[in-house]
């Protein structure tokens, strides 16, 4: 079982942006109710992605320096970062077999 | 729920929202063995709600969040069995209803769907370029994103009200666009919008074009009467002009209207025996949580008797 990981500004630069394999962050909110759909999904993709791709998790309410950073306007949010730099984005709440479509296409 | 989840139920409910919870309680009541199938979080739209203040009984209004949790907890209570998975199609089999999901194949006697409505797109262009970067489908998510900044508001119902509403507390001035010269939103949400001074309105207003490069600037307006066009600055917009059915998974396997809303008669039930449909996917349902759960019980009275037919 791999869990998503929490990261928050301090962290940021070293838990995903220096990360060896891609890193899925979900920017979310404790008052976004979509946020807390998606989160029961995003724990069953990490198992399943287990070691191909880290999932993190960092809430935008308590880290707003990396959220203004890469422009954070709306939630749930999901951003894959490869090798440092963003590659894909996800807006809006996404059932589990099209945020699978788009986690393949980064492992290709 | 785990793997062994049993696979076999007298009745399966598609959606956690009011319909679905109402339904739930009335089958498990009747001793019925069921089963509710939800994507994500329990609760439905109304669980969005601020504050309910139109479901009858509570007369100091009640969160949406809560009134949701009441009524799982009240479900549950009567042994209401509830599974996380996505539906992805149903079938007939012989005399059983078969509902493929995300956790493989559950069957039950009947059926009652009620797996709700989202909101629909704007269809205009830069909306979908600038989703996430300005333009947003939910308030009481995004509304912190916009502190100080004018923002705008497409739609007259209740949700377009409510959300500027909320957005007032933010923004430095919400703007409503409305097709038309008034609104459709409940009277009593119209004299609170009204009386806040953040909140202006545009009648007879649709927007053309969102615009932004890398976020939104402005919104490309034309007054429908007139066909004068203007430019409206905004760091937002949000949209609220409908809703749209969640029935893609039943294509094919029930008549849908053109907008994929399910006809039923006034006992919930479908064209086909046995499966009910309750709440917002029905066709010409007034959308409102106590109708849904009205709808919800309703359905679930009607599918025991089709049960012990």
């Amino acid at each position: 079982m791999s869990k998503p990981i929490e990261v928050d500004d301090a962290t940021f630069g070293q838990k995903v942006l220096q990360s060896k394999i891609p890193v899925l962050v979900d920017f979310w909110a404790p008052w976004c109710r979509p946020c807390l759909m998606a989160a029961p999904v995003l724990e069953e993709l990490a198992s399943e992605y287990a070691n191909k791709i880290t999932f993190a998790k960092l809430d935008v309410d308590q880290n707003a320096q990396v959220a203004a950073k890469y422009n954070i306007m709306a939630i749930p949010n999901l951003i894959i970062f490869k090798e440092g730099k963003p590659v894909s984005q996800i807006v809006g709440y996404k059932p589990k077999e099209e945020l699978k479509k788009d986690l393949d296409a980064v492992l290709k | 729920m785990t793997a062994k989840a049993k696979k076999e139920y007298d009745v399966i409910i598609i959606g956690g929202g009011p319909a679905g919870l109402s339904a739930g309680i009335y089958t498990s009541r009747a001793r019925l063995n069921s089963l509710l199938i939800e994507r994500g979080v329990m609760g439905g739209q109304i669980a969005d709600a601020e504050m309910v203040e139109n479901y009858a009984g509570f007369a100091e209004g009640i969160s949406g969040a809560e009134l949701g949790q009441l009524m799982q907890q009240q479900a549950v209570k009567y042994g209401l069995n509830i599974v996380t998975a996505e539906v992805n199609g149903l079938k007939l089999k012989k005399e059983k209803r078969v509902v493929n999901t995300t956790k493989g194949d559950f069957t039950a006697k009947a059926v009652i769907i009620a797996s709700g409505s989202e909101r629909s797109k704007l269809g205009t262009p830069g909306e979908r370029e600038l989703t996430g970067k300005g333009v947003s489908y939910c308030a009481t998510c995004d509304a912190p994103f916009f502190k100080e900044k004018p923002i705008a508001v497409v739609g007259g119902g209740d949700i377009a009200i409510t959300e500027a509403l909320h957005l007032a507390k933010f923004a430095s001035k919400v703007v409503v666009i409305h097709r038309r010269d008034q609104l459709r939103a409940t009277r009593i949400l119209e004299e609170r919008a009204r009386a806040e001074p953040k909140i202006e309105f545009l009648w007879d207003t649709v927007v053309e074009k969102i615009e932004g490069k890398e976020v939104v600037k402005q919104l490309n307006l034309r007054q429908v009467k007139t066909g004068k066009k203007s430019i409206l600055n905004v760091a937002g917009v949000f949209i609220a002009t409908g809703f749209k059915p969640n029935t893609d998974y039943l294509k094919g396997f029930l008549p849908l209207d053109k907008a994929g809303f399910i006809k039923t008669n006034e006992s919930m039930e479908t064209k086909i025996p046995g499966v009910f449909a309750a709440g917002d996917i029905r066709l010409n349902s007034a959308r409102q949580a106590i109708t849904a759960a009205g709808d919800g019980a309703t359905a679930a009275v009607n599918a025991e008797k089709f049960i012990s037919q």
